[in-house]
């Protein structure tokens, strides 16, 4: 985005100019790679891959290095998976879930959005019954976009509210239904009990749904995201991954060693507050942001 | 899978048992493995460098409590010095000044303001305060609804802003309202915002400017990684932050932001959110912190003993 065009990355930065690899360099790239969030281990796993070549003599030139670098990030976040189909079910039920203020309910009016300008009748519905507004909330964005919203009042249960949306949804012949969620916590052992009762009425319902359960983590979280990922993927099953708030200065670095080790797409990334700022996920494009 | 941080550490300091001294050689592997740990608890790059070399300076050449291994020793090396960092004391807010004393609230977008506000009222209630409640919010959709929903848990009074209003008139008319609701105290909620958003970042100088607020509060939010740096010195240097509240330490984040944080604005954190609810605020006590991140309980309360 802007920052890629209007600067030189630091990855640039590090190798122009450079003649050799030597271990100020290593240095300065593991601080680069550190401070990207990529952790520890992904930082180490990443350069013990490079210090062979460097050592046999492989590896010399610095730019070379940075494009391997490159391309082994690239290979490692481009995680095959069943394709992206929204039109292979009818209603094709995705369910939004991660802890607390992350981004879901933004994310539900841009993937709303989306769905509608290609054409679709998209429904949302307003299973976070628990926070403050969370209803108002996700109203206005069914305002915004114009598109109806399933929704009881405050404190209701969330399973009923999936309940009555899914008969809403084949009787109304929606062809999407964007199922918003309360934020909690993944250590949270009641509140992922309450979340898996919501996926066992939508599954009731319909044997093939949620067709897509989608993680939302926020670029900005360091370490911990990798064990929100973990623990939703573990106990309610997670299909792909959005990733928000990368408009702002933090890269979202942990992705990586999310993708490597449990092997889940990213799908779409947030870069602001407003209805079309939903990209699709570009493994490469994200790359060069990184660094 | 990881070692979280706690198990990191023990392993490290069992290495150690046994040695009748702390030189440069001994505590070098050690200190290489502490750096590595405070990265993975995401303390900031350069913050787990300066603190490394910290814990050497002090380490090297220290007698051995002769009721210490020196492994128990580094230990309480490392105790110290993350409590140092972190502050040393719990610090109270210091709500001085003519009332309305006014406590402004920024950060990042979905750091945890709104709820942190109602539960900081909460909390001054509980203290004989007065306070009201400002929605200064009128980006988000539903921002203000958010705020007067939780005002009525806890029956306080709010400024019924609308989003027709700018957030500086909001600002302007709260200090009389509040003033005519016979309140103390003017808690103001504001919208969430990146620390590169020049306009934004300007709104909230303004709101400073208008009402001189008591306390700047920066609430962060405890999984924070490595940006947490840049985000606090950013927020710090537009407005001059009083203190950090830091949010959402009830799941499992190692909450390495909080040595982050404070190692860049040196502001103290005041309270930490542990929970949604109302009543999931406390006191920050930077040794707790520091024993959290250490997780070593057991180990930390012989050494205090000693
Ligand atoms: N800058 C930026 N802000 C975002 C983005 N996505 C969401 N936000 C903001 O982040 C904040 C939280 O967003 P929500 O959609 O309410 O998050 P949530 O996960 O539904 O929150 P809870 O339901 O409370 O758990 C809001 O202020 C959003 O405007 C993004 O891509 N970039
Ligand atoms: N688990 C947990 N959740 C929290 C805590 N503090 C706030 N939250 C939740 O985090 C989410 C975001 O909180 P808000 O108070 O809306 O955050 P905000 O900073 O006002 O968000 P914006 O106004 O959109 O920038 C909500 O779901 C809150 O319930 C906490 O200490 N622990
Ligand atoms: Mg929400
Ligand atoms: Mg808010």
């Amino acid at each position: 985005h802007k920052t890629r065009e209007q600067f030189i990355n630091r990855m640039d930065r590090l190798v122009l100019g450079r003649k050799k690899i030597d271990m100020d360099l290593l240095d300065e790239l593991e601080e680069v790679l550190i401070t990207s969030d990529l952790g520890v281990r992904t930082t180490q796993l990443l350069l013990e891959k490079v210090a062979d070549k460097i050592k046999r003599q492989e590896l010399k030139d610095p730019q070379k290095l940075r494009d391997q670098l490159r391309e082994e990030i690239t290979r490692i976040l481009s995680v095959e998976s069943s394709a992206w189909d929204p039109r292979s079910a009818r209603p094709f039920v995705i369910m939004i879930i991660g802890v607390n203020g992350v981004g879901k309910t933004t994310t539900i009016g841009k993937l709303a959005h989306q769905f509608k300008s290609e054409g679709l009748k998209v429904m949302l519905v307003a299973a976070d019954t628990f926070r403050a507004a969370a209803v108002e909330q996700l109203s206005l964005w069914g305002e915004r976009v114009n598109v109806p919203v399933v929704k009881q009042k405050s404190g209701s249960d969330p399973s009923a509210v999936a309940f009555d949306a899914m008969d809403a949804a084949v009787s109304r012949g929606m062809d999407i239904v964007l199922l918003d969620t309360a934020g909690r916590m993944h250590t949270k052992v009641n509140l992922m009990e309450e979340l898996k009762k919501v996926q066992r009425v939508v599954n009731r319902k319909d044997p093939s749904a949620p067709h897509e359960i989608l993680l939302v983590l926020d670029a900005s979280t360091g370490q911990n995201a990798l064990s929100q990922a973990r623990l939703f993927k573990e106990e309610i099953g997670v299909t792909g991954l959005i990733l928000t708030k990368l408009d702002g200065t933090a890269k979202g670095g942990i992705i990586v060693a999310i993708s490597d080790e449990l092997q889940l797409p990213v799908r779409y990334i947030g870069i602001g507050e407003s209805l079309d700022d939903l990209r699709p996920f570009d493994p490469e494009e994200f790359t060069r942001a990184l660094f | 899978m990881f070692d979280n941080l706690s198990d990191k550490f023990q392993r490290i300091f069992k290495n150690l048992r046994g040695q009748g001294k702390l030189t440069e050689e001994n505590i070098r592997e050690a200190l290489r493995e502490v750096r590595m740990a405070l990265l993975e608890a995401d303390v900031h790059y350069k913050v787990a460098k300066d603190f490394v070399t910290g814990i050497a300076e002090r380490a090297v050449g220290q007698e051995v409590m002769t009721s210490l291994t020196p492994g128990q020793q580094v230990i309480k090396i490392v105790n110290e010095a993350l409590t140092d960092l972190m502050g040393g004391q719990s610090e109270p807010l210091r709500l001085i000044g003519k009332p309305p004393v006014c406590l402004l609230m920024v950060g990042l977008q979905g750091s945890g303001k709104t709820t942190t506000t109602a539960k900081l009222a909460r909390k001054l209630v509980q203290e004989h305060r007065k306070p009201c409640l400002v929605p200064a919010d009128v980006y988000r959709p539903a921002a203000i609804e958010q705020l007067v929903t939780l005002a009525g848990q806890i029956n306080l009074p709010v400024y019924p802003s609308t989003v027709r209003q700018k957030p500086e008139e909001i600002a302007r008319e709260a200090q009389g309202y509040a003033r005519e609701h016979n309140c103390d105290t003017l808690i103001v909620d504001t919208a969430g915002r990146l620390h590169i958003d020049t306009e934004l970042m300007g709104e909230l100088g303004r709101l400073k400017e208008i009402l001189q607020p008591a306390e700047i509060l920066l609430v962060a939010d405890a999984m924070t990684g490595q940006d947490a740096v840049q985000v606090a010195s950013a927020f710090h240097e537009t407005l001059g932050l009083s203190g950090v509240i830091l949010t959402k330490l009830d799941g499992d984040a190692r909450g390495g932001a909080a040595l982050s944080i404070r190692a860049v604005t040196r502001c103290p954190i005041k309270f930490i959110g542990l929970g949604e609810k109302l009543d999931a605020l406390e006191v920050f006590h930077p040794d707790r912190m520091s024993s959290r991140i250490l997780g070593m309980g057991d180990v930390l309360s012989m050494i205090e003993k000693a």
